[in-house]
């Protein structure tokens, strides 16, 4: 067995734990944060009870998650009386898979050194040496064209669970799906496009590197700063391709039942809806990475801290590759608690209000913003 | 769009100006809005207090009705047990949901009260807690007070109030309404 080949598998099964328990955690924190939002309690019953005991562990109802997992996993996969067998089944594959893909070029951390977390003279530190690795998947330097890439595909998905339930609102909720998918995906490119042109790079890590650099005077040069309209762009465009409120056309529960899941049930249905929150996830993770500075903790070097007063502060390397794995991760969490607090503040869009603000407004403010980034660019190199 | 017809306007159409047609600084307030209610809920909760207007509801129990409510009727005594009903049909005639009946008895040996009801029934099926049968009443004879009557059932017709349920169900003490009504047979 190879170092890399222990490494890279041990970042798939992070990457793959972490979004799946982000995931399960965004159901609770939008179940929660809605109530409170609206002055109720939220989800509170559900429990493990310790066995053997009368003790009950409620958690806040953090075990409300599981038990709809559980639920959904357990239901009879009840189908419609005709329908499209393959499409059927593979729908919600093809609408959860790729936004899982998504997240694999996607940097959560810095730069691990595995030889340099053990002691340094044990068999882990000789088995993996001096090797460094960037805490991702794939190391792609296309990272960006592949995130657009392969989220252009999630929409195939939900066509094809529109189209194979044999059921008019499923039919109409993939129509607008699809719609809806094309008016956004093209702002959404424009405005990472300007972003691009500003780092000068499609790898996602050089991205981050970039957003290190400080702008003026203790702000570093995070997207949000040097491109707040790209920032804007990006966040809209991402949760109308979530399809969520107030971008939830597709499925639209009061007019369209549930859009193109209507005739979907247990695990099925499951999947659509984990896959939503799965995308939060990536949503934030993508905003993190591209606009706030990913995983950078501020001042925190390779070897620890530099303080803007001129004092460094040695932290160990382990230290600090975790510190910026929290980093990430908490800058995600909050990103995503933002998409919730909008998803639960904004009215839905009407279709044709959809449309204008897709095509007439965010488009052209994205191509505008685009030659001026180009302008800048080249004027002042 | 020929052949449709013009948007009718209203006297208080929306107007808005550039501000509100830009939309972004709407949103920023409106997330404003739910934001702040969001994080004084949360402080509520992480200082210990309960950041809800909703109830645990089998643990915690609601306040009381309000002592104004008006929940189930009660038909008022004479002290010698007597309804003060006359069986004058005010209450029945007024009531906007129909959901009284009274049927009368004559006994002209009571000189003083020679009518009286012997059937007096209310449909809870159907009753709307108006009160306006309480107002309608010259006698003072039916009342409304705070508790509900025990609605819940599954037929239709066991929600009818009879008569000696209207004088048994024991209300609740109203120091402003005294009951039985001090003051003795009229």
């Amino acid at each position: 067995m190879s170092p890399d080949l222990v490494v890279r598998s041990a970042f798939i099964v992070y990457v793959l734990g972490f979004l799946l328990t982000m995931a399960t955690i965004f159901t609770w924190v939008e179940r929660k944060q809605s109530a409170v939002m609206s002055d109720r309690i939220g989800a509170n019953r559900a429990y493990l009870r310790l066995p053997f005991t009368q003790i009950r562990i409620v958690a806040w109802g953090l075990f409300h998650g599981v038990a709809d997992g559980l639920k959904m996993i357990f239901k009879e996969n009840f189908t419609p009386a005709v329908y499209d067998r393959v499409g059927w089944l593979l729908a919600p594959w093809l609408a959860s898979v790729p936004v899982l893909l998504v997240f694999a070029v996607v940097p959560f951390g810095g730069t691990v050194q595995p030889g340099h977390l053990f002691a340094p003279d044990g068999a882990a530190a000789a088995f993996f040496g001096d090797r460094a690795y960037a805490m991702r998947i794939a190391d792609l330097d296309a990272g960006l064209l592949f995130v657009l890439a392969i989220s252009g595909i999630g929409i195939l998905g939900t066509m094809l669970a529109g189209w194979s339930s044999n059921n008019k609102f499923s039919m109409l909720g993939a129509a607008r799906a699809a719609s809806q998918m094309i008016s956004y995906e093209l702002a959404m490119g424009l405005a990472l496009i300007a972003m691009v042109i500003t780092c000068g790079s499609l790898d996602l890590d050089a991205i981050v590197q970039w957003q290190r650099e400080p702008l003026a005077g203790p702000l570093p040069s995070w997207g949000l700063f040097v491109q707040p309209v790209a920032f804007l762009l990006f966040l809209t465009a991402s949760i109308a391709e979530n399809k969520r409120v107030p971008f939830d056309l597709p499925e639209c529960e009061s007019e369209l039942v549930s859009g193109y899941f209507t005739e979907y049930g247990a695990m099925k249905m499951g999947l659509f809806l984990l896959s939503e929150f799965i995308e939060i996830v990536v949503i934030a993770a993508l905003v993190v990475t591209l606009f706030l500075g990913g995983y950078a903790v501020p001042w925190l070097g390779p070897d620890g801290f530099a303080l803007p007063g001129g004092g460094t502060w040695h932290v160990s390397h382990g230290t600090v590759v975790l510190l910026q794995m929290l980093a990430f991760t908490g800058k995600v969490f909050v990103v995503g608690a933002f998409q919730i607090l909008v998803r639960w503040t904004l009215p839905r869009f009407r279709y044709d209000q959809l449309m204008t603000l897709g095509w007439k407004i965010l488009l052209p403010i994205a191509a505008v913003n685009l030659v001026i980034t180009v302008v800048v660019r080249w004027w002042f190199g | 769009m020929s052949g449709r017809a013009p948007r009718k306007k209203y006297w208080n159409e929306p107007r808005l100006g550039a501000w509100e047609r830009s939309y972004l600084p709407e949103i920023l307030r409106g997330l404003k809005i739910t934001g702040g209610v969001f994080l004084s809920n949360m402080w509520k909760w992480v200082t210990f207090r309960k950041g809800a207007l909703t109830a645990y509801y089998p643990e915690e129990v609601r306040a009381d009705y309000s002592p104004n409510n008006r929940g189930r009727h009660v038909l008022t005594q004479r002290p010698d047990g007597a309804v003060q009903c006359v069986a004058c049909n005010m209450c029945a005639t007024v009531c906007p949901a129909y959901c009284i009946e009274i049927e009368a008895a004559a006994d002209f040996d009571d000189t003083v009260h020679p009518k009286s009801p012997v059937r007096f029934e209310i449909d809870y099926s159907r009753c709307i807690f108006c009160g306006y049968c309480v107002e309608a009443c010259p006698e003072d004879a039916i009342r409304m007070v705070k508790d509900t009557p025990d609605l819940p059932s599954f037929e239709r017709d066991r929600l009818w109030a009879p008569i000696d349920l209207l004088k048994n169900w024991r209300p609740t003490k109203d120091p402003r309404k005294p009951y039985p009504p001090t003051g003795g047979a009229r």
